[in-house]
């Protein structure tokens, strides 16, 4: 039943910032090879229960379980050592090192001794330009080429290549679609795909629904942090889930108040709201 | 990819630096009728390159990773007056001077280092205040201390050799220091682990942290070693005159930023190169101090300081640019 078992999962998980409830009630679950993808309007908590699940904050209430065992993160160190990776909308890259340089950023490696232990660029080169080839970004070739120098969707597969090489078993990816363009958005996708087929359990955090419908196994909406719906592939239709990211009022309602505004109105869209 | 080629070359932070010390000296040669011989001769400009190059190269690694020192400027004279204080007006054993010069280097550099990471405040306003703080310090404690401004100091032969002598009755000493420590720095910078950590905090200090650098620590590291810097620089110039003076070192706050920046170092950090930084010290010494050697009025050399200055950060734009677009041939 191993394969059964959650690698990471909460549990009536609540997180307040002093008399602020952001997060109330979260239990979700996701397993190896499984995509979750949590959607949510902004402000909505994504970005609590993101840093929540990446050790940056402490649940106020509940419990976080990995495999089973309920763990305590002590920091975002902490929670990358036990597997749990999250790349940021722009890679957390450096724009302007080398893509070896920043693949192995804190985890150089060097060959010497003593006081003379130098950087490996050659080796980190290679194992960089490697991992990132793996995932079917043939472009990247050349180790010593300026991270800023990449599209973006070659950083967030350089970002996402690397918490893969580094042993993430699971992949955070915090809107990493949102400032792509279509072809860079597929790219992106694909290898979301790839860390999928790769049995690593992957947390998709978007407001895209297209894009979460693309490789989305299992969905959360995520309103006012609170958990307002739980369905997997091929429950919901995308017009359902637009809707449910809205707040319940159904956008075909909004249109048609605008619509009905506008005949009546000579074709003014309506003022802003006071 | 192997051996020289023009485009590695041209996306190196210190191309710019290079080509502006090229072009400062042909400009001089050019328009001001210097002969080469004698600027290369001379000692002027390169003393004053080797003692702004020394604190040049610290502050360069600082605003690498994203911070800026300025109180280095009063950490000059606090060096130089430790020594004098200690050593000359108390007549304790040099040695005692120096400790006390770099000793309080060290604490000046917690203070600052501490400041920066526990609060928001940057990094050039909490250096400002200790600048106008240590000053303050210096002048006081001089006058309360010895009753003066001014402190003799008489330095023995073997301090004297190695701090404060005139090689060829000319060059300091201090040349050679500051040879070996960009040599050291080089290699800290570019071939060392710590070297990708400061490139990585001045970049994205969040993603630094996450990736498990010890940001904090490097960070007060680093301003530790820029006013040690300085303060040893105070203090070889103490041992080099005899005498140390409250004033002075101010002109070393705007010089050095200057050098740095003609050097590649982006502002903002995250970019830049120990080469650029030696190099940018050398070509703002040249500016500064060759146009005495020509027939220019040399009331213009602060005109040419400021029109380099922008053009040096101008073109270190587009090389910039130019390096981030870089993509090499591929091959077949």
């Amino acid at each position: 039943m191993s394969d059964n078992t959650p690698i990471l999962e909460l549990k009536n998980v609540d997180k307040s910032f002093g008399p602020i409830d952001v997060l109330h009630d979260i239990s979700l679950k996701v397993r190896a090879g499984e995509v979750l993808c949590l959607l949510g309007d902004n402000g909505a908590g994504k970005s609590t229960l993101i840093k929540t699940l990446a050790g940056v904050h402490k649940p106020t209430r509940g419990t976080i379980l990995m495999d089973g065992e309920p763990v305590e993160f002590s920091g975002p160190r902490d929670a990358q050592e036990k597997g749990i990776s999250t790349v940021h909308q722009f890679g957390g890259t450096f724009p302007l090192m080398s893509i070896g340089r920043s693949f192995f950023v804190g985890v150089e490696p060097t060959r010497g001794w003593g006081p003379f232990k130098v950087y490996d660029r050659k080796t980190a080169n290679e194992i960089a330009v490697k991992a990132v080839q793996d995932f079917g970004i043939t472009r990247i070739d050349d180790g010593d080429r300026l991270v800023g120098g990449l599209s973006g969707g070659e950083r967030q597969s350089l970002a996402i290549a690397r918490a893969v090489h580094f042993g993430a078993r699971v992949l955070i990816l915090d809107e990493p679609t949102a400032a792509l363009g279509v072809k860079q958005a597929a790219h992106v996708l694909r290898i979301v795909n790839e860390a999928k087929r790769r049995g690593l359990a992957v947390i998709f955090i978007t407001h895209q629904v297209m894009h979460a419908m693309a490789v989305g196994d299992h969905f959360a909406v995520l309103i006012r942090g609170a958990i307002a719906a739980d369905f997997r592939r091929g429950e919901k239709t995308r017009e359902e889930i637009t809707d449910l990211m809205a707040g319940g009022e159904t956008m075909a309602d909004l249109e048609a108040q605008i619509e009905t505004y506008m005949q009546s109105h000579e074709g003014q869209p309506p003022p802003p709201a006071q | 990819m192997n051996g020289f080629s023009i485009g590695l070359f041209l996306r190196r932070p210190e191309f710019g630096a290079a080509l502006s010390f090229v072009a400062v000296i042909a400009f001089y040669v050019v328009f001001g009728g210097v002969s080469l011989g004698a600027l290369f001769g001379a000692a002027s400009w390169i003393n004053f390159a080797a003692n702004l190059g020394i604190v040049a190269l610290p502050v360069g690694l600082l605003m690498i990773a994203g911070e800026l020192d300025i109180s280095i400027g009063a950490m000059i004279p606090a060096g130089s007056m430790s020594i004098a204080i200690l050593s000359g007006y108390y007549e304790l054993p040099i040695a005692v001077g120096m400790l006390g010069a770099l000793a309080l280097g060290v604490l000046v550099g917690l203070v600052n280092g501490f400041l920066t990471v526990r609060t928001s405040v940057p990094s050039l306003i909490i250096t400002l205040g200790t600048l106008v703080a240590v000053q303050g310090l210096v002048l006081a404690g001089s006058v309360i201390l010895t009753g003066g401004a001014s402190v003799p100091l008489e330095a023995p032969a073997w301090a004297k050799a190695i701090f404060g002598q005139l090689i060829l009755g000319k060059f300091q000493v201090i040349i050679l220091w500051w040879f070996a420590l960009t040599v050291v720095f080089g290699f800290v910078l570019h071939a060392t682990r710590y070297g990708n950590w400061i490139f990585a905090m001045g970049g994205d200090e969040v993603s630094a942290r996450n990736a498990g650098i010890p940001t904090r620590r490097l960070k007060i590291a680093l301003f530790v070693l820029s006013s040690t810097a300085a303060s040893f620089v105070g203090m070889c110039g103490a041992i080099l005159f005899n005498s140390a003076q409250v004033s002075g070192g101010m002109n070393y706050i705007f010089n050095t930023i200057v050098s740095i920046v003609v050097g590649g170092v982006l502002l903002t950090g995250g970019f830049g190169s120990i080469v650029g930084i030696f190099l940018g010290a050398l070509t703002f010494a040249v500016v500064n101090q060759g146009i005495y050697f020509t027939d220019i009025d040399r009331n213009w050399s602060n005109l040419i300081i400021g029109v380099m200055l922008m053009s040096a950060v101008l073109m270190n734009n587009t090389f910039r640019q130019m390096a981030l677009s870089f993509v090499p041939k591929r091959k077949r």
